[in-house]
């Protein structure tokens, strides 16, 4: 019964019903983010091993236990970058969220719908 | 952007030394333990963002202006470059370990580690610490 | 209202698709792969890679730290980009406020 895929596919889906239902650009955000998070869950555990040893060498797993029992650290390395690349995104995101605050006075979307010149 | 409370002042100063430390023991054993240059470098964010909500940011930039957050920023990316065009000197590829490999597990490891590590600390850390700044001191103008 | 009954309705549908795909013992067909050692004998990248890492000599990266050797050593060149994309949205958020700030 794998667990974390199933609170993987949870979180996919919550966060798609916050992009879809709700009307506030800072909880659309959030919901965006949280899709995200689900995503990066679902692909490092999908690198588990059963019975596995974290992918460091240390003083209680020298290099041969490493080698034969050492869960995949590919996924791990390929989130790394994943994560940096989503601050990016939510950094632009909040600042036009900001920006649009600014000259409109409202954050609800169906109001920001009549752009004025 | 005023300050807040003596309480919230007196406890980010008494703790910022001890979240700095952490965020540069982070960086520096990116080799040994989990980690490396981005987690630490958030880290090192964290307690500049701490000193900065507790201040305020009209005497935070008297520390510390945007202008050296910077500045710092692109010191951070010349020394990611700069490591990686020492294999392109010798004769080798791009980021190529040419620095000699010690014994694994000491602190003197992989050769090309550790200034990578403190190249992207570093950037990571002050790049974050100019958004910060550009999202507090934004429409500062209409309140004056 | 009708329309966030719809939505509503295609998120628990889409939700419920996932979440069977994904459980073992859920539908009366099928399992998802398991993750034992065994599937994975000879047919996997990640065995070159943690054999080979914690070697301080040639071909190695003589780093305790697999994943760290992987991110900087065997594939460098993607941390670098990645790090150009850290610097071209600090470069964004900083022109759009400056923008608003000489609109005064």
């Amino acid at each position: 019964m794998n667990v974390d895929y199933i609170v993987a596919m949870l979180m996919i889906s919550f966060g798609l019903y916050c992009l879809l239902v709700k009307r506030n650009l800072i909880k659309m955000v959030i919901g965006l983010e949280i899709l995200t998070f689900g995503i990066h869950l679902f692909l490092i555990s999908m690198g588990y091993r059963e019975g596995g040893v974290a992918a460091i060498v240390t003083g209680t797993n020298p290099a041969p236990v490493v080698a034969t029992m050492g869960v995949d650290p590919l996924p791990q390395a390929l989130v790394l970058t994943s994560i940096v690349i989503d601050v990016c995104v939510t950094a632009m995101l909040l600042s036009l969220a900001i920006y649009a605050y600014k000259h409109y006075k409202t954050l609800d979307t169906s109001e920001l719908r009549r752009l004025k010149g | 952007m005023a300050g807040m409370t003596l309480i919230v002042k007196t406890a980010s100063r008494l703790l910022f030394p001890f979240v700095l430390l952490f965020g540069i023991y982070i960086v520096l054993h990116g080799h040994i333990t989990p980690g490396g240059g981005f987690p630490g470098g958030v880290v090192i964010v964290a307690a500049i963002v701490m000193l900065v909500l507790g201040y305020g940011a009209d005497a935070a930039n008297a520390k510390f202006s945007p202008l050296q957050a910077s500045v710092s920023e692109n010191i951070g990316s010349l020394v990611l470059v700069a490591t990686g065009l020492l294999g392109l000197f010798v004769g080798l590829n791009f980021m190529k370990n040419v620095i000699p490999l010690g014994t694994t597990g000491n602190l003197y490891s992989s050769g090309i580690l550790i200034p990578l590590n403190i190249g992207v600390g570093i950037k990571v850390a002050t790049g974050l610490a100019v958004i910060l700044y550009a999202m507090l001191t934004a429409f500062e103008e209409e309140k004056k | 209202m009708m329309r966030r009954v719809l939505a509503i309705g295609l998120v628990c549908a889409i939700g419920a698709l996932l979440v069977f795909t994904v459980s073992n013992y859920l539908l009366p067909f099928g399992t998802f792969p398991q993750r034992k050692f065994e599937n994975f004998e000879n047919q996997s990248v990640a065995q070159v890679y943690l054999e080979n890492a914690p070697i301080a000599g040639a071909g190695g990266a003589g780093a305790a730290n697999v994943v760290t050797s992987i991110v900087w050593d065997y594939r460098g060149y993607d941390t670098l980009g990645e790090a150009t994309i850290l610097f071209t949205a600090v470069c964004g958020v900083a022109m759009l406020f400056r923008a608003a700030k000489e609109e005064d």
